[in-house]
């Protein structure tokens, strides 16, 4: 199907985007996902804000020990980065799986994570991370934890007037390992389920992604890890409340391998 | 809005609304029907080509995005009448039957081989994914690519 009629912009810079945003607008960033729910009507917005000429949201840096991903950073492009792999090294492992090759070229950071998939890897990874998500509108700017930011199946804490402008990611402390594990029915398809980890002496983040409608942080298996339960003991708890039977099998499965990769 | 692609390295004007597809600017604008549509919602691969060398969906890509851009459809694959080493490999490994999502493999392997020349078989497999053929059952385009990849670095080692 081809999509509903739509009124165009183009901004080229944030100032310039922030007065379009609201209730009948849909941000377009790499369109992955929103132009097949626009070529399927499942999305008709009066008007579509364009940000891919918004030049000054698509960065890769570090300072002071923190990454910075601005929202329009291709997913390609993170997959790529060598600061990334060296520091973040859950980031690689994580995008590497979304979609496919050509999805990733066009796709972006801050629009899986504006787009709420509950399947989606960089949101759960984000979440392991602890990361935060910076928001800005015309009334003002905010970030938000990234554990917080997923309300509901393509549904989050930004208000319709709001643009995701950054991913803000700690480094992970001293010696930390990464793993994640996912299992999708055909390699680049919709996970079912998957989990994140990071963990270190004393540290652990560990987040599912496909355990229910938003990615969870699994905050007693994270309790557990960190005062030195083993992997399946922790993993048995970061899927303790996934309710389908199956589900939960594979969540608990998952996270053990996640947490034993990133244990090395 | 009027809008200017270039394509195969020949510019393509054409006044399209914004909800214009690019696959449908370059299928019924341009006349390159060589790009194939399948399912509209990224999934099939059929229509994939390159923008600025990298493969991607023109099925998830507005026309007005492409404004000033430059892409790469199958039919700009091979210059001069002979067939592009990949093209080769799929004719001579039968790794087509319709060919209907043959242009979107080889857009999709092109890129891909490009920028890992010493991928293995099961890396082209991995890349192999974001493609889908009802017809082969997929060993012929196996087959194909790693002829087409050993081909194609020893060619880039022969430039060097």
């Amino acid at each position: 199907m081809k999509p509903a009629a739509f009124d165009y912009r183009a901004p080229a810079s944030v100032d310039e985007a922030l007065p379009l945003l609201g209730l009948d607008s849909a941000v377009l960033a790499g369109g992955q996902s929103l132009i097949p729910l626009l070529n399927l009507r499942l999305a008709r917005p009066e008007l579509v804000v364009d940000v891919n000429g918004i030049a000054e949201l698509d960065y890769i840096h570090a300072d002071d020990g923190v990454l910075r991903i601005g929202a329009l950073t291709r997913q390609v492009t993170l997959e790529r980065s060598e600061l990334v792999a060296t520091r973040w090294p859950l980031l690689t492992k994580a995008v590497r799986l979304v979609g496919h090759a050509q999805i990733r070229t066009r796709g972006t950071v801050g629009g899986s994570v504006a787009h709420a998939d509950p399947a989606a890897e960089l949101p759960a990874a984000l979440i392991a991370l602890g990361a935060r998500i910076h928001l800005r509108s015309p009334r003002r700017a905010r970030a938000i934890s990234a554990s917080e930011f997923f309300l509901g199946p393509l549904h989050t804490a930004r208000e319709p007037d709001e643009l995701l402008v950054e991913v803000e990611v700690p480094e992970p402390p001293e010696g930390a390992g990464s793993g994640f594990a996912e299992h999708a029915r055909t390699h680049g398809d919709f996970a079912t389920a998957g989990a994140a980890a990071v963990v270190a002496a004393g540290h652990a983040g560990i987040a599912l992604l496909g355990a229910g409608p938003v990615p969870v942080r699994a905050e007693a298996a994270e309790r557990a890890l960190a005062g030195g339960a083993e992997p399946g003991e922790a993993a048995t708890l970061a899927a303790q409340g996934v309710e389908d039977e199956h589900r939960r099998a594979l969540c608990t499965e998952l996270a053990r391998r996640a947490i034993e990769e990133a244990l090395g | 809005m009027r809008i200017g692609v270039e394509i195969n390295g020949h510019v393509y004007e054409g006044d399209v609304e914004p909800r214009t597809l690019l696959s449908d600017f370059i299928r019924h604008t341009a006349g390159l029907t060589g790009t194939k549509v399948g399912c509209e919602q990224g999934v099939c691969g059929a229509c994939t080509v390159q923008l600025d060398g990298e493969a991607v969906r023109s099925c998830l890509m507005l026309a007005v995005q492409a404004n000033g851009r430059s892409l790469t459809t199958v039919e700009g694959l091979s210059g001069d009448g002979e067939l592009h080493p990949l093209q080769r490999a799929f004719h001579e490994a039968h790794a087509l039957q319709c060919g209907f999502c043959t242009p979107g493999f080889l857009m999709s392997m092109e890129a891909f081989i490009r920028e890992h020349p010493d991928a293995g078989e099961d890396e082209l497999r991995e890349a192999l994914a974001g493609n889908l053929c009802r017809c082969t059952g997929y060993l012929g385009i196996v087959e194909a690519v790693n002829r087409a990849a050993r081909e194609m670095s020893v060619g880039n080692v022969q430039r060097d």
